[in-house]
């Protein structure tokens, strides 16, 4: 039999909601074609004004990628625009020519912003904000101009406002009303909202009526009805939106402001049928996310029953929430007070609090909630219901009112019928069994289960609220996970756990698969990022010189004026006087300002001009110390039973055969070790990363101590016999290290964190897994590369990329 | 000359002895002056001086276009030499010119 055909003109949120609404019921039944005009899968419109304001990127907001509509077996026309419906012979035929037959057709064209046809507005530099294009031209222009002036006082408006002051522009807002908002907020809500945005740095111009745009080809200002004028760089109209019903109208539906729909949202022509901001309903054109979903749903019901079964669509309870970081609102229904109605008020200038609940008959029509928002839910519930309010108590209405007693949970007190995500129409009982059912743990876990936060993010804090409140305290430590950095929302742990699973293998793809907010990271994320792919591949992986601090890059120690200090390799700080006139020569050679003995047992030649490296380097002819690495600094020793009367043991020699061993080993920070031949410890043992003290026929292995910022006393590990055992013990040790704690994490810090008995099960008490961390720790060692001076002393092209300091004089 | 304000066009290296990632310290007329290679081949300079204490900017790690100077973690732009919030300050930025494979700096 043949599949039924869906074309879906629209390829946006409320179309593809449809779509996806009819796939949930019919995964097989239909073949289904999709025309957008915008040459993008379906994206989150709503999440621009993030975009614009540099909290997502545009990654981040595409909704269905283009996987999802190859995975569904969707025909996806992206940037191509359907342009004619033939009813008779039901075939869509688009831009580029191609024709597609229907027996389903779904209209969702949206809106277009609506441009002011004012004289000027062609000029180049006067845009709409309503797609990623204009979203994209704004960041462009920033980045070029200074004075941008946004026409409409609107949500739209001041959103893309605020994106532009993130952007470091001039930011203007121009608005014809003396209330910003108006539509939304009364006087009070609405003088708040200036106030604040003011001291944002927005500037406004109220009760204005623009007359012209001046400019020759780009636009240079603004004149004003009242004779008075503004200069701009950019102009942005967020006036509004105007349903795109031109398409429908050509081809003979009934439209009036949009495309006319019954309840059951067809239109007027037999199986064709509208929905979303192009769909007018009862008289109403909805321009919100939450309408256009039910719509969807309902559609979807009509489509895939083919008749129509229930009551279908019944308007909707619209609300608004603006999208500006720092000012919280809300606005829903009767917010003006009118004859037949009373309010409950409260209003805290101190705080920057507004909250009116407006009542007619014993029951709320409408609100407005300023600088808290956290009772929206509980009030659009009471709305929705029709509830009658006689005999409950203000703090029942608004429960952030009550005396002390919210600051515990905002959800705690809702019912579970009560709707948490407005857009997605998602109640609290919802989510609380997908937690438990489907043991989420995180807010992005939620959204993919639930679709609850999925669209304007509004709820988020109140889903964050719910999983916490529903996890309960076995859940709090997770829960407050700081990210790695600002450039990804994912903790040290996930990023380590992404690589190892998906097999990245390049920094660059870490951050594309695991969609970096920034597009080529920070100070923080590269160099833990190139610290990681080198543990899970270290055959294979490149180390990248670019994500490497200063002083892992230049292979020495950047001084405060911008001067390096050299710390050749002393093994167990032994030295001869071979290496001692080696390191005088060089000293006389190059003027070395300071020479300096370290607390690791060797000398510190400081103050040497980055120029001067390599040759120095040269002449000294000793390995690197590494003095400036997250990998093995020393190994000090005592001088143990050669000479010493109370030494024990060696010392000396296992000192320098565990320097050499680990030399050059990449580790989450710096690693420093000490071997004393006695409990006297002159090497220090208790204060190491590892500390290996001799005792009378065995050594102790003490773990996670440090002599640093947070003084720590080591902790006893293990006590072994043989060397052998002390060198077994020590690879299993720091391999574990390595791939369990956190880039920049001291030993110290780590066992703090995962305890030492954690860390004794692993090393010691699991046979296998020894084993397993010893050979891995052997595959790391033999891959490591050559002494760096070394390397860089014989590469020219090396040794000019990151040492030459060229000169340029111009002969005046 | 050296009284007016006017700028000359210098030229200073080939745009293959930069290397993307990795910045370059070129002295012009005893100025130093840190150059970057972005990812999408463009040269920049600014002073080789952070805002802040002075630090080596040619010797940081750069991200797109910023760089992190080396002594303590100050943000520069190197579009326009700004230190980034919540540090505040600047340092002198260049204009670049690249005719060819030929760089100029406009000092």
């Amino acid at each position: 039999m043949r599949k039924e055909n869906i074309v879906l003109i629209g390829n946006g949120m409320a179309g593809i909601r449809t779509i996806e609404e009819i796939l949930k019921k019919e995964p097989n039944r239909f073949t289904i074609t999709i025309f957008g005009k915008e040459p993008y899968p379906n994206y989150n419109r709503i999440l621009l004004s993030k975009v614009l304001q540099g909290d997502s990127d545009i990654n981040e907001i595409i909704l269905n990628d283009y996987d999802w509509y190859e995975e569904k077996n969707i025909t996806l026309y992206a940037g191509d625009e359907a342009e004619e419906i033939d009813k008779k012979k039901k075939v869509v035929r688009s831009r580029q020519g191609r024709e597609c037959p229907y027996d389903h057709l779904i209209i969702a064209t949206g809106s277009n912003a609506f441009m002011l046809p004012l004289p000027g507005a062609d000029k180049e530099g006067v845009i709409a904000f309503r797609d990623i294009k204009d979203t994209e031209e704004m960041i462009s222009a920033s980045k070029k101009y200074r004075r941008a002036v946004v026409i409409g006082g609107g949500l739209l408006g001041l959103e893309a406002a605020r994106g532009l002051l993130n952007l470091d522009m001039e930011t203007e807002v121009v608005h014809n009303s003396s209330y910003l908002m108006e539509r939304q907020l009364d006087e009070p809500a609405s003088r708040m909202l200036k106030n604040d945005l003011e001291a944002q740095g927005m500037r406004f111009h109220m009760a204005k009526d623009t007359e012209k745009i001046l400019g020759k080809k780009r636009v240079e200002g603004l004149k004003f009805k009242d004779g008075s004028t503004l200069e701009a760089d950019l102009v942005v109209m967020a006036v509004g939106i105007r349903p795109n019903a031109v398409l429908a109208g050509a081809s003979g539906i009934d439209t009036n402001r949009a495309i006319l729909v019954n309840d059951h949202m067809e239109t007027s022509v037999k199986d064709i049928y509208a929905v979303g901001e192009c769909a007018e309903h009862n008289g109403i054109a909805y321009g919100l996310v939450a309408p256009l979903y039910e719509q969807g749903k309902v559609l979807a019901e009509r489509i895939c029953a083919k008749a129509r079964t229930g009551t279908g669509y019944q308007g909707s309870l619209t609300y608004t929430q603006l999208k500006v970081s720092g000012v919280d609102v809300f606005s829903a229904g009767t917010f003006q007070d009118e004859e037949d109605t009373k309010a409950i008020r409260v209003h805290d200038e101190f705080e920057g609090i507004y909250k009116k609940v407006v009542v007619r008959d014993n029951r709320v029509v409408g609100a407005v909630l300023y600088g808290e928002t956290a009772d929206s839910p509980r009030l659009l519930e009471m709305m929705k219901k029709g509830q009658d309010i006689t005999g409950l108590g203000k703090t029942i209405i608004l429960p952030s009112e009550q005396e002390g007693g919210e600051a515990g949970s905002l959800t705690a007190a809702m019912e579970p019928f009560e709707t948490i995500c407005g857009c997605n129409g998602v109640c609290k009982g919802d989510i609380v069994e997908a937690i438990q059912k489907d043991g989420l743990t995180s807010v992005e876990e939620v959204k993919k289960h639930t679709n609850a936060a999925r669209s304007c993010g509004g709820c988020k804090p109140l889903v964050a609220d719910l999983l916490a409140h529903t996890l309960g305290d076995e859940a709090g430590e997770g829960l407050q996970e700081e990210p790695m950095c600002g450039c990804t929302d994912l903790t040290h742990e996930e990023v380590g756990e992404e690589i190892r699973t998906k097999q990245l293998t390049l920094t660059r793809e870490v951050m594309n698969v695991l969609h970096w907010k920034t597009s080529e990271g920070c100070s923080k994320c590269r160099p833990a990022i190139n610290y990681y792919l080198g543990v899970a591949h270290p055959k294979e992986y490149e180390d990248d010189p670019s994500s490497r601090f200063v002083n892992e890059r230049m292979h020495a120690n950047i001084q405060n004026d911008g001067t390096y200090s050299v710390v050749p390799r002393m093994y167990g700080g032994v030295t001869n006087p071979d290496q001692l006139r080696k390191i005088a020569e060089v000293a006389d050679k190059y003027d070395v300002p300071l020479l300096k003995l370290t607390g690791g047992q060797r000398i510190d030649m400081l103050g040497i001009p980055k120029a001067d490296l390599p040759s120095v380097w040269e002449d000294l002819n000793m390995p690197s110390g590494y003095a400036y690495a997250k990998s093995l600094r020393t190994v000090k020793t005592c001088v143990g039973e050669d000479f010493c009367r109370f030494g024990t043991q060696d010392s000396i020699g296992l000192g320098i055969a565990i320097e050499k061993k680990y030399d050059r080993l990449n580790t989450p920070h710096k690693v420093k070790m000490a071997v004393s031949a006695c409990p006297r410890n002159c090497a220090e043992s208790g204060i190491k990363d590892l500390g290996i003290v001799g005792v009378e026929g065995a050594w102790e292995l003490y773990a996670g101590g440090n002599g640093g910022v947070d003084l720590k006393g080591g902790e006893l590990l293990t006590k072994v016999q043989t060397t052998e055992e002390v060198i077994d013990t020590i690879s299993a040790y720091l391999q574990y290290y390595r791939e369990n704690a956190r880039y920049l994490e001291r030993t110290s810090h780590w066992i703090g964190r995962v305890g030492l008995e954690h860390v004794k099960s692993v090393i010691l008490d699991n046979k296998e897994e020894r084993k397993a961390l010893i050979a891995r720790m052997d595959t790391a060692l033999e891959a490591l590369p050559e002494d760096p001076w070394k390397s860089i002393t014989s590469n020219e092209k090396k040794r000019e990329e990151l040492f030459e300091q060229k000169k340029v004089e111009v002969l005046q | 000359m050296a009284e007016t304000t006017e700028t000359t066009a210098v030229y200073v290296a080939d745009v293959e002895e930069f290397t993307k990632g990795i910045p370059k310290e070129i002295f012009v007329n005893g100025e130093s002056i840190a150059f970057f290679k972005t990812n999408s081949d463009k040269i920049r300079a600014i002073r080789n001086s952070c805002p802040h204490k002075g630090g080596p900017l040619s010797q940081g790690i750069v991200s797109g276009d910023y760089v992190f100077c080396p002594l303590h973690d100050w943000k520069i732009s190197t579009v326009d030499g700004k230190a980034q919030a919540p540090d505040v300050g600047c340092t002198h930025s260049y204009s670049v010119q690249v005719e060819g494979s030929s760089v100029y700096i406009q000092i």
